[in-house]
Parts: C-alpha cells; sequence; structure tokens
C-alpha cells in the first residue's frame, strides 16, 4: 500500500509463534519454540539492550557446589520471603528446574565464576537460607556483579547460532484476538520505529515477555524503556493484572539517582549504616541483618531516614559500607557496582561507604499465568494461545515480596516453558483469522496523538505522575496517600487526553513512541493504587501504615483487576480474587 | 550551571543535508550528558531523537561522539568535559545516519554475528557443567564485557575507511570464545579472521581501547588474537 499524509503503510507477516520482548524471558523462550515452530522475536529495541543486562547479583538454583542445600530449602525460603502469597505449585517448578536452568546456562557457554575445582562458584544472596532459616546458605550462581549483563548475552549468543529471526526495534502496540467468549489468540500489531509503518503479524501463539513497569517511579533501577507496555495492551483487550499492589524497592540504590547496587554487596559482607554509623538491621532483622528480605530492609532504611538517623546534607539516604572488604574482593566480585559509585557520585568504595536509598525495582504482580506460562483470562481459564513469562508475568513465585536473584531464575525456567508450550500449542491449532481492519485501533491511536494540537507535554504529565507515586505508593502507604495518588492519576488522565508531540514525522519518532509509553503508565499506575487501596493489610511490598499487619483471614488471597467499560463507553477497574495454591508451607509469621 | 550542547542534526525526510544546531541547557555538574539531551528533548525540542535505555552504561543503546570522542552519554559526565566550552555531540561514525544521533546498527551487528559468537562445543555433554578452572575463567574475562555499544568500531579509522573490515568489536567477539577454555570452535573461528579484510587490518591505534566505555583493552585483545593466528 502507497503512504501518504494520512494512511500508514501497512505489511503483513504470518508465523506459527511470536515472542514480545527480547530479554532473557523472551530469548529463552525464543531458544525452545526455534527448534520446534516457525517463530519470531518482536522487540522495541535491540535484544541486547534488554534491561535483563542490568541484573547484577546472580540466579540462585540449590547446586549444592559449595555447600549442604537442596531445593525443597529453595522453595521454602521463596514462599516464605513473598509472605506467603506465593503459588507453591509455582515456587516447587522453579526452584526445582532452577539446576537444570543454570547448568543448560553453562552449557550455553555462560561464565560463571569458578570454585577452585572449577565448578560453578556460590555466594550468599538476601532471603535465601538452609534448613528453613537456620542460616544463610551459598546458592548464588554468578559471574561477578554482571550475571544479568551474562545472560543476556550468553542467550543472545545461542539465537544467533539458531538463526532466530528478530525484528529489531519493533513496538508492539496490540494483541490481536478472535471475537467471541472462546476468543483465542490471532497475532499481534507492531510499529517500525525505523520507518513509522504498521506491520501486522499473524500467528498461532504468541509470548508476551516485555518486562516491567518502573517508569511509574522516578526513583527506579529501571531502564526509561520500562513502561509496562505489555501488561498495558493485555489489560486494555479486557484480560486480568494480577497483585499489581506488589512491588519491590531494592533496598539499596545509588542516592538521588535510583542507580541499581546488587544486593551482592552485602553478600559478600557489605553493612548498612545510619547517621550514627549504626548497623541499624541489627535491631530489624537480629538473625539475618543485612541479608533480609528486600521489603523488610528497605523500609528499615527509609524508617531510619524519617526518624532522622539519615545521612547527607538534607539526612535523606543511608550508607553502604564496603570499607572493611578487601579491595581484591571488590574488585573480583563487585566490580561494576564500585565502578558506578565512583563514576555518578565521584565515591571511592575503598575508602568510603556509598550512599544509597530504595530504588523501585520490580513488579512481583502481571499478566496472569497458570505453570506452563499459559496466559488466563481469569481465575481458571486459559486464553488459546497467549503465553507470558518473566516480569511481565504473574505466575506467582514471587507473591508479595521477590528475593533477589529469584527473577534472573524466573525468566529462565519460565521463559523455557512458554518458548515450549506456545510451539506446542501452535503445531496442534490451525492459523486464526484476525479480525477485521487489524490494524485500525493501533493506526486511530498513532495518528490521534500525532494530530493532536491539546499541548500537553509528554515529559511533564510523566514527571507529575512519578512524583504522586514517589510520595505516595512507595515503601509506606496509607489510605490518605494512595486517595490522593488517585486523585493525582486521574487529573493526569484527563491531562493525557490533551498530550501532543512536535515531532509529526513517520522515520524514528521517540517523541510518539515516548506518548504511547505514557499511556500504559497511566493505566499501570492507576491499577497498582487502586489495588493497593483495596488491600486493607500490610504483607511484603505492600505495606500500609494504617493496616501494619498480615490479614490471613481476610487478605490471604490474589488481586485480579480487570477493566470494565460502562454502558457510556468509560473505563473502570474491577477489583476480584483469586485463592492462593498452597501445597506443604502454612503461613507462619515472617520472622528474620 | 548553563551550558551549550552543539548537535548534529539531519532528519533524511525533510533536509538533504545534516547541520549543526546549539541549544543551551540548565544542568547539574554532576548530570550526565544523556540528561541534558533529555532535558532538550522533553521541554525544548522534542523531535531531536538518539537511542537510550539503562542510563547507567550496561545497555549500550547511547554511543554516541561527544567533544569528538566516543562515549556513552549515560556515562559521561557534564564535570568531567570542559562544561565552559559548547559540547558537541554527534552520532558515531562509519554506520549510516538514520535520523540525529541514531544510526544503522545492522552493519555492526552482521559483522558481530560473522565470527561465530557463541560457544562451539564438541564430545558428549556432561550431565553437570562443565569445569573451567579459575584462571582459565579468568583467561577471557576481560571481552565477556562486551556490551556490543559500536563505540570502539566506530572510533577506528581503518573502518571508517575500509567498507569491508569488521571492525574492533567483532574480534573482541570471537576473542571471548578462542580464549575460553570450553570452546572447540578456535580453529574455525580464526580462519574467519585471518581473512584478508580480517584481523591484520588492524593499524594498532588504540582509538578503540580509549574508547570502550567498559575499559576493555580491545587493541590487547587484538594482538592476542594475531599472535594465536601467528602461534596456530
Amino acid at each position: 500500500m502507497a503512504e501518504d499524509d494520512t494512511t500508514l503503510a501497512r505489511h503483513a507477516h504470518i508465523f506459527d509463534v511470536l515472542i514480545v520482548g527480547a530479554g532473557g524471558a523472551g530469548m529463552r523462550a525464543a531458544l525452545e519454540s526455534g527448534d520446534r515452530a516457525r517463530t519470531a522475536v518482536l522487540t522495541k529495541l535491540y535484544p541486547t539492550r534488554s534491561h535483563t543486562g542490568a541484573a547484577q547479583g546472580g540466579m540462585c538454583a540449590a547446586l549444592a557446589n559449595v555447600e549442604d542445600d537442596n531445593w525443597e530449602w529453595h522453595t521454602f525460603d521463596t514462599v516464605k520471603g513473598g509472605d506467603y502469597l506465593v503459588d507453591q505449585d509455582a515456587a516447587e517448578v522453579m526452584c526445582r528446574e532452577a539446576i537444570d536452568a543454570v547448568l543448560d546456562l553453562e552449557k550455553m557457554g555462560l561464565p560463571f565464576n569458578r570454585t577452585p575445582e572449577g565448578r560453578i562458584d556460590q555466594r550468599r544472596f538476601g532471603g535465601h537460607t538452609r534448613k528453613h532459616g537456620e542460616a544463610a546458605v551459598r546458592r548464588s550462581c554468578f559471574a561477578a556483579d554482571r550475571t544479568g549483563h551474562m545472560i543476556l548475552q550468553t542467550l543472545y549468543q545461542q539465537c544467533l547460532r539458531r538463526n532466530i529471526e528478530f525484528f529489531d526495534e519493533y513496538y508492539v502496540l496490540d494483541l490481536l484476538m478472535t471475537d467471541g467468549p472462546d476468543s483465542q489468540v490471532a497475532g499481534v500489531i507492531a510499529y517500525d520505529l525505523a520507518t513509522g509503518e504498521i506491520h501486522t503479524f499473524r500467528a498461532k501463539s504468541v509470548v508476551f515477555a516485555t518486562g516491567g513497569f518502573g517508569k511509574v517511579f522516578r526513583t527506579t533501577s529501571n531502564a526509561h524503556t520500562l513502561t509496562g507496555d505489555g501488561m498495558g495492551i493485555v489489560y486494555r483487550r479486557g484480560l486480568p493484572l494480577e497483585d499489581m499492589e506488589f512491588y519491590q524497592f531494592h533496598p539499596t540504590g545509588l542516592a538521588g539517582l535510583g542507580v541499581l547496587l546488587s544486593e551482592a554487596a552485602r553478600g559478600e559482607g557489605g553493612i548498612l549504616r545510619n547517621a550514627d554509623g549504626e548497623r541499624f538491621m541489627e535491631r530489624y532483622a537480629p538473625t539475618i541483618k543485612d541479608l533480609a528480605p528486600r521489603d523488610m530492609v528497605a523500609r528499615a532504611m527509609a524508617n531510619e531516614v524519617r526518624e532522622g538517623r539519615g545521612v547527607g546534607p538534607d539526612k535523606a539516604y543511608v550508607l553502604l559500607d564496603l570499607t572493611h572488604l578487601p579491595k581484591e574482593q571488590i574488585d573480583a566480585k563487585l566490580p561494576d557496582i564500585t565502578e558506578f559509585a565512583r563514576t555518578y557520585l565521584g565515591v571511592e568504595p575503598y575508602d568510603e561507604p556509598i550512599p544509597v536509598f530504595p530504588t523501585a525495582h520490580y513488579a512481583m504482580g502481571g499478566i496472569p499465568t497458570d505453570i506452563t506460562g499459559q496466559v488466563l483470562r481469569d481465575n481458571t481459564t486459559a486464553v488459546p494461545g497467549l503465553y507470558a513469562a518473566g516480569e511481565v508475568a504473574c505466575v506467582s513465585v514471587h507473591g508479595s515480596n521477590r528475593l533477589g536473584t529469584n527473577s534472573l531464575l524466573d525468566i529462565n525456567v519460565f521463559g523455557k516453558r512458554a518458548g515450549i508450550a506456545a510451539a506446542e500449542h501452535a503445531l496442534t491449532v490451525t492459523l486464526p483469522d484476525p479480525p477485521e481492519d487489524p490494524a485500525g485501533p493501533v493506526v486511530a491511536m498513532l495518528e490521534g496523538i500525532r494530530a493532536s494540537e491539546g499541548g500537553e507535554r509528554v515529559a511533564a504529565i510523566r514527571a507529575a505522575l512519578q512524583e504522586t507515586m514517589d510520595l505516595n505508593a512507595q515503601v509506606y502507604r496509607t489510605e490518605g496517600s494512595l486517595k490522593q495518588a488517585l486523585g493525582d492519576i486521574e487529573g493526569l488522565r484527563e491531562r493525557y487526553g490533551r498530550v501532543s508531540v512536535q515531532d509529526k514525522g513517520r522515520r524514528f519518532n521517540t517523541d510518539l513512541l515516548e506518548a504511547v509509553e505514557l499511556g500504559f503508565l497511566i493505566d499501570l499506575a492507576e491499577l497498582l493504587v487502586a489495588s493497593a487501596l483495596a488491600r486493607q493489610e500490610s504483607r511484603g511490598g505492600h505495606f500500609r501504615e494504617d493496616y501494619p499487619h498480615r490479614d490471613d483471614v481476610n487478605f490471604m488471597r490474589h488481586t485480579m483487576a480487570y477493566r470494565q467499560v460502562e454502558s457510556d463507553g468509560s473505563a473502570t477497574i474491577r477489583l476480584d480474587y483469586k485463592p492462593v495454591v498452597q501445597t506443604r508451607y502454612q503461613p507462619m509469621e515472617r520472622k528474620c | 550551571m548553563d551550558v551549550t550542547l552543539t548537535i548534529r542534526r539531519f532528519n533524511p525526510e525533510t533536509v538533504d543535508e545534516p547541520s549543526w544546531q546549539s541549544f543551551e541547557v540548565s544542568v547539574q555538574p554532576t548530570d550526565r550528558v544523556l540528561d541534558a539531551l533529555h532535558t532538550i528533548k522533553w521541554e525544548v525540542d522534542g523531535t531531536l531523537t538518539f537511542r537510550r535505555s539503562c542510563a547507567h552504561g550496561v545497555c549500550g543503546s547511547d554511543a554516541m561522539r561527544i567533544n569528538g570522542r566516543n562515549r556513552l552519554a549515560c556515562k559521561t559526565l557534564v564535570k568531567d568535559i570542559d562544561p565552559t566550552k559548547p559540547i558537541t555531540v554527534e552520532p558515531i561514525k562509519g554506520l549510516p545516519v538514520l535520523k540525529d544521533l541514531v544510526v544503522d546498527m545492522e552493519p555492526f551487528f552482521a559483522a558481530y554475528r560473522s565470527v561465530m559468537p557463541f560457544l562451539v562445543t564438541d564430545g558428549h555433554e556432561p550431565t553437570r557443567e562443565r569445569l573451567q578452572s579459575q584462571s582459565d575463567r579468568e583467561r577471557f574475562d576481560d571481552t565477556t564485557k562486551c556490551i556490543l555499544c559500536a563505540a570502539c568500531t566506530t572510533s577506528c579509522p581503518v573502518y571508517w575507511n575500509d567498507g569491508q573490515y569488521f571492525g574492533p568489536q567483532a574480534i573482541v567477539g570471537a576473542h571471548r570464545f578462542i580464549f575460553d577454555s570450553r570452546d572447540a570452535g578456535g580453529a574455525e573461528r580464526l580462519e574467519i579472521l585471518n581473512d584478508r579484510e580480517g584481523v591484520w587490518r588492524c593499524r594498532t591505534t588504540f582509538n578503540c581501547t580509549d574508547a570502550c566505555p567498559r575499559g576493555i583493552e580491545v587493541t590487547k585483545a587484538i594482538q592476542e588474537v594475531k599472535r594465536a593466528l601467528i602461534f596456530r
């Protein structure tokens, strides 16, 4: 079709399996799917730019290479760390398959650090213990403090080896489904950034692996590109999102910047101190201290600051002290994060402690799936042909708080499972017909924003959104703060209706791209806050000062949020709930 | 403080030739050049186009030529370059410019793909991990740090002037496997690098080593590959 001023050129493709996103989960899925069915990977970046590459500390698996360990202890830690909101069947799968997941990566060439015997080395990490909490265990397999980088590179290398087909800088903007109550996946619509043209990809299976939405917060370890597109697309198609109130704040972000400093720093012996030099975690978690689960450490840090024991001109942060560690250990095990401290804060970690404060890091919630990676349209029914894996998904192996290293594990275990399931599904069905004018809604959205002269700027709305989220929906929440955030978001959504872009061109229009991303961010921020408001308890990453205790009677259940379209065409959020799967562990109080 | 950024602009949709445009922006000395670019894009001119993602030097999206040197915009602080003079920002050289600071990365990735950048093994797979001594692991550590940002390749004068040479990054990518004790593809990979347009085109100018934001000793890696070819 010829291109003119009003009509985008359109292209059509057909595959068996489409994978949306080329981080760890997407590429792990592609490796499985590519061997079984005709597969394409669509990514709005280049594959090696994905944020898996920023993960640092490691990937836990009970290899028992350096001390006694087994996957059942790992499962217990995962369930307990998630404050018992974890679906235990899923956690068992993840921790049992963790061992092969690590060995698979090693066989693909991942350069793990080694023990003196030449085996994969392992180190301690927050919340990982032996014998159900007896003491910290060395379970994390790692490559210095760039484990995620090595995973991303290794998976990309293997994709090249297998000639996996990539569509780089193709931004997926819609999911195609057949009509009717038993609707199934028919493909996706993608926007080619380089040309501004629209591509319809028909397929039998689609795997979403688009990562998280950390950019709803101002202080975040997440990349600029983590705008929750996959979750937003699925939600707008009427499918639920699970446990959106549970968002993890990583304790050690570089103060003021949010750049991640791995928990490995504390695994290697680093200590958190307040303005008095006190190792304050001894008061909050007497047994495992600085290696307590992330939600506890983040709250403890925030509490030190608000009680006036913060450091710096505004007493706004605490300190991560590595000065007692040998330089050789820092250089060998923590080279990247110490360089971040030098580059961005001008701090020499050999001699000075590093200013740190919690940073928005990881969405425990997301697109609900079963343990094969199949997406659910309600509490029990799967959507034929639709899969999700990694941070975009909620299996739920992280419950209300993810343990460190379990995300790199999650992407490998469930990326693999989703890739297999998606390919096997594709081999059993015929290609569904797409709906009429499949690209119509996407073209209308893009052209609407491009043509708008409303005058509201993307950056101004986004900054206001991030500010209210940091202020009102962070580690401490109350009914008042959440209602404030909800009101603010409503106002911002109204302003978003008048958003306009300065770049009206086709080619590489990142101005337009950011406007589209902001729409997803607004949807997801509202979902997070609405889900948090309804959860009148404190559990894991969700802490309500007005309901400071866990309430298993009323809230041992997953939140399921649906987009409900009212008779006047407006959309509201409808909240429902789903039972937690419990197999062998009864909820206990989480002490450290 | 106020700084001036002088940026090489080019949108082939609307103009035939690139041109320079200056912007004055208010920044903190500790801001990254990327922050200054964002301020321009978000507050002044939404058409300014560049790639970026992680914003802390690990994803490799925002390699650009800043004051004549290849760097990552997110790893270059304003205070670390002379902010009293205009800061020039251009796309990395040697790859076709698509728009402003965005270049076509395909020739770069094609060169990477050509050197078999993946582990090649033979024999039976062990049930557990392959063993590797700590010193064998250390042997290729430096080149595992590569983030494929293209800062090295697009700083190489041979690459600029020779349409065939596959550039320093591809050699780094090959080095990472040639010196991995687990790999069995070394001979084949070395043959690729021994090509007329291969490793011998390197003139040892060290631009690549200077440009690498990850501190990889790129020139040294290239010399090690040359030596491996001579002594194979």
